[in-house]
């Protein structure tokens, strides 16, 4: 009998909540809003989701093996990083720009730093900027909704955000579509990129996340709270200019952002306090990008931004430990 | 009462491990039989270990003085049924080797010494009754062995006004605190009296799991008539560890470094009050202890009261036997209990319980890469970051891991059970504490 017993210091018991299981559970939430986009924009969706992932995956299998490491494709990082990924691609993107985009993403985004849990910036992430910069026609060419069964043929269109900045260059003033269409904003019935579109979609996953503690209501909250407070300070006064902050909540990046991007463990801070810093940021950056900047969709580049910043803040954020504070009473 | 309408206090940090107390919880506390042999070491305390002051062939009886304390660290050993001193020697111990032992081949009587004397201790002063405590040799009874007399002793210039009294029992499986609450509630609370006079204070609070609505109800009643209040905590590990538990109950915090007569308070067992009023009242030394003997690899599990000295072997025959192949056995709880090589150690006055998990009770994890979750951070009763202190150790740089105090872990476990990268933090941890340490020592 002895011999085999294990003799381990303690504790001698696990959670059970393992990588592989978290991944898989950011995976699930991610369901729906895959699905729809899949129903609004068909086919050409479905196929740059396949190619993401997969090509995610080959890409991390490919580098695990060429850096005789073992491959890590059971902890499904891979895998929702291609999932993300595609998210963050117009619907119509050709086949090579989805596979490109995987490839910056694991080799660029995260290998070269030494694979999951080094790579201080958002693989997905760097990669939808990295092809937003180097092909921007590709990265720009929305198409309007053509759900699945209607009929109708995919056109070329701007998106709310994109129509809403050419109109405000152009005229000084807001166009129609900022001020009505919301519902189908929420049911995601718009141009942009493939998880860009239903917000309910999105936020039934982002509760999903939080109700399974996957994530914590600092990032999300903190991000969208601001960019609903400024983008509400800005319309309060003058709102012929500048959208009303439901505009900004609705349409672009900034549900999938701050519930799936800015909430990723690796590249954002440790403790809730500087998770509340990072929202903040995010959040700032978002509206400041979208109101005053060149793109018209200012969600990426803030979460990268605030990605560089997150060791900082991890630094500033130690948390207070147990005996060095005043005694309460 | 319902727990959830109790006003529950807790402390920061912390998580809710499955706790198990199903196996044993209902089981009312038996008396385990004689063993053939009690191996009786003289380690069983923190502090130097007790020396024999029998010799082998002597005739004992149960209570008889079988080893003095070495120095004022350091407690009494007896024995804990009449019979025979067979051997002093080198015997298995539960920390790990083969460790001084004396040897007592029971009579079969189990009677007790009659030059035990019995007191009232009303009629005892504060410090004959701490003299009794010392000479009964009596330590934490939580499973810390420290003993209790030291305790009891603050400096002149530490203030002392609450005492509390540690029910809570966070260790997953672990159910012999509970049971003692429910069946010597009497005995505890006298207990409580007699250190509350060793003390010259007023205020002692129980603290209890909310998940112990019977002990809670039942020391509530017998407890408001003697002016001792009872605390519903939050079912939380580890609620019971001393700095939480203080945090919990006083909003006291007890700074870095020192210890909770810092703040003005004593910490007992709940066990370790029964024992002291047996200790005065009875005259009767620490000579047995109740353990709770359960998990998946035993039959039958039960709350025992065993005699020290006891061997595990013979608990586990009491509980129906093994229960399967066993792949782990643990003194103690699942959270920060020792392995065990055998079941040839004896129980101890820290042998809180033998928990026995099999192979399918204990899945193998493969550590990956941190993820930064911060889940470690959040669950943390300390509020240390235990990913960084980890990082440093893992690197051998002990200087950056004292800076992020890995001095001030308590080892609960936490942060290794919640890591969903399954990497042995606190394992981590331990192994700087102890080059840390080594370099104080050695500057
Ligand atoms: S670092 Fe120490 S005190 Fe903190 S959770 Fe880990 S073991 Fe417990
Ligand atoms: S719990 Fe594990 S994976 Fe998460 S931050 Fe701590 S060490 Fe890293």
């Amino acid at each position: 009998m002895e011999n085999q017993l294990y003799l381990s210091s303690s504790p001698h018991i696990h959670s059970g909540e393992t990588t592989d299981k978290v991944m898989r559970k950011v995976i699930y939430a991610l369901l729906p809003a895959t699905a729809l986009s899949i129903y609004f924009f068909g086919l050409p969706a479905l196929s740059v989701l396949l190619i993401c992932t997969l090509g995610c995956m080959g890409f991390e299998a490919l580098s695990c093996k060429l850096m005789k490491k073992p491959i890590a494709l059971a902890d499904g990082s891979a895998a929702l990083t291609g999932i993300l990924l595609a998210l963050n691609m117009p619907p119509s993107s050709p086949w090579w720009l989805a596979l490109f985009g995987a490839a910056i993403a694991i080799l660029i985004g995260k290998q070269v730093y030494g694979g999951l849990g080094y790579n201080p910036f958002n693989p997905a992430l760097v990669a939808r900027v990295v092809l937003l910069i180097s092909f921007p026609v590709q990265m720009t060419s929305w198409t309007s909704p053509a759900p699945l069964g209607s009929g109708l043929d995919a056109i070329t269109t701007a998106t709310p955000l994109g129509e809403m900045q050419t109109a405000v260059m152009l005229t000084g003033k807001l166009p129609e579509l900022a001020h009505s269409g919301f519902l189908d904003y929420l049911t995601g019935n718009m141009a942009g990129s493939l998880g860009e579109v239903s917000a309910i979609a999105l936020l039934l996953g982002g509760l999903y996340l939080l109700w399974k503690r996957v994530i914590s209501w600092h990032i999300p909250v903190a991000f969208i709270g601001t960019v609903l407070v400024i983008g509400a300070i800005f319309w309060a006064v003058s709102p012929e200019k500048y959208p009303n902050p439901l505009f900004h909540l609705l349409t672009g990046g900034l549900l999938l952002g701050a519930l799936f991007m800015a909430t990723d463990m690796v590249t954002s801070p440790v403790t809730n306090k500087g998770m509340l810093i990072f929202g903040f940021g995010c959040g700032l950056l978002t509206v400041l990008i979208r109101l005053f900047g060149g793109y018209p969709e200012g969600v990426s580049f803030a979460i990268l931004l605030m990605n560089a910043a997150t060791p900082l803040i991890d630094r500033f954020c130690r948390p207070k430990i147990y005996g060095q504070a005043e005694a309460k009473a | 009462m319902n727990p959830k309408t109790m006003d529950l206090k807790t402390f920061k940090g912390g998580l809710h491990p499955p706790d198990g107390k199903e196996f044993s919880a209902d089981k009312a506390i038996e008396i385990c039989p004689l063993p053939e042999e009690l191996i009786i070491p003289l380690a069983q305390h923190i502090g130097a270990p007790a020396v024999a002051c029998v010799e082998v062939g002597a005739k004992v009886k149960k209570g008889s003085l079988i080893a003095n304390a070495r120095g004022f660290v350091s407690a009494p050993i007896h024995a804990s049924t009449s019979g025979e001193v067979i051997a002093i020697e080198p015997r298995p111990h539960p920390m790990g080797k083969a460790l001084p032992a004396i040897v007592i081949r029971p009579d079969g009587a189990d009677s007790w010494d009659e030059s035990l004397k019995s007191a009232n201790p009303g009629d005892l002063t504060a410090e004959e009754l701490k003299a009794c405590i010392q000479a009964a040799g009596i330590v934490g009874m939580g499973g810390a062995t420290f003993p209790t007399h030291v305790k009891l002793s603050p400096p002149a210039d530490k203030q002392i006004d609450t005492l509390i009294l540690n029910g809570v029992e966070c260790e997953p499986y672990l159910t012999a605190d509970h049971r003692m609450m429910l069946e010597n509630t009497e005995q505890i609370l006298d207990g409580i009296d007699i250190l509350r006079k060793v003390l010259g204070i007023e205020r002692a609070v129980i603290g209890i799991e909310a998940n112990k609505p019977d002990a809670i109800e039942t020391l509530r009643k017998e407890a408001a008539l003697r002016n001792i209040e009872v605390q519903a905590l939050e079912v939380k590990y580890p609620q019971g560890a001393e700095k939480q538990l203080i945090d919990a109950i006083t909003g006291r915090q007890v700074p870095s470094g020192t210890l909770p007569m810092e703040v003005g308070v004593v910490v007992q067992n709940v066990g370790t009050a029964a024992a002291i009023s047996a200790a005065v009242r009875l005259g009767r030394p620490l000579v047995e202890r109740v353990v709770t003997i359960t998990g998946p690899g035993i039959k039958d599990p039960k709350n025992l009261l065993v005699r020290i000295g006891t061997p595990l072997q013979f608990l586990v025959d009491q509980c129906g036997g093994l229960n399967g192949e066993p792949a782990k056995i643990i003194m103690g709880g699942p959270m920060m209990g020792q392995t065990q090589l055998s079941l040839e150690p004896p129980a101890i006055r820290g042998t809180s319980g033998l928990l026995i998990f099999r192979k399918e009770d204990l899945p193998r994890y493969e550590a990956g890469p941190c993820i930064r979750c911060g889940r470690c951070i959040g669950a943390c009763p300390i509020h240390l970051q235990p990913t960084t202190i980890a990082a440093y150790a893992r690197l051998d740089l002990f200087d950056e891991a004292a800076e992020y105090h890995a001095l001030d872990c308590i080892e609960c476990g936490c942060c290794t059970y919640i890591c969903p990268a399954t990497l042995p933090l606190v394992q981590s941890i331990r192994y700087a504490k102890a080059a840390i340490m080594a370099k104080k020592r050695t500057l």
